[in-house]
């Protein structure tokens, strides 16, 4: 499903955020990218995103070849993937129904579809008797479940989470794990990238470990 | 394209402009002058026309011929003046029609000092052409002509009046290309800086929707319907003071200046005011339209 082949990045600057990466990612798996800040863990899911482009190597996700991909595609493309952010990048002028709705909305669904999908979402994430609140009247780890729903509202084959327990304590970072593990059974895959030992350790899975933008390790806990 | 989608964009438009109602504001009265000096200037430049078009039909060139020269002559000359091209009409005058022109011009109500005059006609030798031409702008160059043929006294025309009326035409064309092309700057530099704040407003909106895999249209439409909206209203508000403005000042300077109403008549608003509009609005909308564009264009790439 995901697939690296000898990806090299290097920033404008000249920094090399990536050296050599390989890795190989199988449908409905889910995988921990860890390493320290700056080992290249978050640029790996740009790569993933097309939000950056590789220096070199290949990038293969659910058979699109990234670096050949023409950008009028890169909207279709992205709507295969959902992507969760440890700030939550929720729009605090707009309530939980339409946070989670917004992403129906920018790609053209029907008002039908938005109202059979929207509370779907929020009864997974378990936020159905919140749909009228405003972000800022939710916890973290609520606003953490808002934008899971919004990123999976459009039943993404794969979710892309960057740092989504960062910003919370350890019970809500809990609860958000078990959610992913949760949409990881019901098939999504699920790439969660993180720097939190102990949040991997809790959990166990297969753990890919960056350090200076290259792979050091690649292993099941 | 989905109803929904459509009226998606709009609102978040509508709503791009409330939130900064005073960069909108500034940038729909700059639209707004930009427009009403173009409304202007064109109702101006409609009604010089107008003028210079009346004096094409009721001004004309008159050619007086030698005192010696016979009538079969002065007919030949006029058969080889008529087949220039410029001209439009030929009247020929004869001495005796000029004669009883002049008396029912001067001697009305004294027709008694006419009959002094009996069988002598005091304008014999004043057979005359009066010439027409299509264009104003062709008068002295045929004036000329006329003057360099043989059997040509006299070629009376009021170069001077037209002329002046052909280069103010020019010159309020100029000044209100001028005038306009810098207004035309200035409302886009202003539409320009309105887009680039609401862009940075809903710079994590358009963040999210290119992660979920919204298109460059999607991403750009709120911002051009913003810039659309703005360019319209702008143009609106101008037409509508000018249709008041320009039937209220017809009407004032109608009562308040007596000008000869076969060379000058205001153009009536009916007249003008279609192709004044279309292109008003064509025009505030072209500058929101592109202004909103070419900005929104650097700040939304997917």
């Amino acid at each position: 499903m995901i697939e690296f082949l000898d990806v090299c990045m290097t920033y404008d600057t000249g920094n090399k955020a990536l050296r050599n990466i390989n890795i190989a990612i199988g449908d409905k798996e889910f995988v921990f990218i860890m390493g320290r800040s700056g080992s290249g863990k978050s640029t790996l899911l740009k790569l993933l995103t097309k939000e950056a482009e590789p220096a070199s190597g290949q990038i293969f996700v659910n058979n699109w070849d990234l670096g050949r991909m023409k950008k009028r595609f890169v909207p279709k493309y992205r709507r295969s993937l959902g992507v969760v952010f440890q700030d939550f990048q929720l729009l605090n002028d707009r309530n939980v129904f339409e946070n989670v709705a917004f992403a129906q909305r920018v790609i053209g669904a029907s008002s039908r579809t938005i109202r059979e999908t929207v509370p779907q979402m929020l009864k997974l994430v378990g936020l159905s008797s919140k749909y009228k609140y405003l972000p800022q009247q939710l916890s973290g780890g609520e606003q953490q479940r808002v934008a899971i729903a919004r990123a999976l509202v459009n039943r993404p084959e794969v979710l892309l989470a960057d740092e989504p327990t960062g910003n919370l304590d350890y019970e809500n970072a809990v609860g958000i794990i078990r959610l992913l593990q949760d949409i990881n059974r019901l098939g999504t895959t699920v790439v969660m990238v993180t720097h939190s030992q102990e949040i991997v350790d809790q959990t166990g899975g297969r753990v890919v470990v960056l350090d200076k933008g290259q792979i050091v390790s690649d292993e099941i806990c | 394209m989905r109803i929904n989608v459509i009226w998606y964009c709009i609102k978040q438009g509508v709503k791009n402009i409330c939130r900064n109602i005073w960069f909108s504001l500034a940038s729909i009265a700059t639209i707004s002058a930009c427009v009403f000096l173009f409304c202007l200037f064109f109702s101006l430049i409609a009604n010089i026309q107008s003028t210079i078009k009346n004096m094409e039909d009721t001004v004309g060139i008159t050619v007086l011929f030698d005192e010696d020269l016979e009538e079969a002559d002065i007919l030949a000359l006029g058969t080889a003046i008529g087949s220039r091209s410029e001209i439009k009409e030929m009247v020929y005058v004869s001495a005796q029609e000029a004669w009883e022109e002049f008396q029912a011009d001067y001697f009305v109500g004294h027709e008694e000092l006419a009959a002094g005059f009996a069988q002598d006609n005091p304008l014999a030798g004043s057979a005359s052409y009066v010439i027409y031409v299509y264009h104003i702008e062709d008068q002295d160059r045929l004036a000329s002509y006329l003057q360099a043929l043989d059997g040509v006294r006299q070629v009376n025309y009021s170069h001077k009046v037209i002329e002046g009326f052909a280069g103010f035409n020019r010159v309020v064309s100029l000044l209100s290309l001028a005038i306009i092309g810098v207004l035309l700057a200035v409302a886009m530099f202003l539409i320009s800086n309105t887009i680039s704040v609401a862009a940075a407003f809903r710079k994590r909106e358009s963040q999210i929707m290119r992660l979920v895999g919204a298109t460059n249209f999607m991403i750009r439409a709120p911002f051009i319907v913003e810039g659309l909206l703005i360019g319209i209203t702008g143009a609106v508000i101008p037409l509508a003071g000018i249709y008041i403005l320009y039937s209220w000042a017809a009407g004032y300077l109608a009562a308040r200046f007596s000008v000869p109403s076969e060379i000058f008549s205001f153009v009536p608003i009916e007249n003008i005011y279609p192709v004044m509009m279309v292109t008003a609005l064509l025009l505030g909308g072209g500058i929101g339209f592109w202004g909103s564009f070419f900005t929104i264009r650097k700040y939304s790439k997917v």
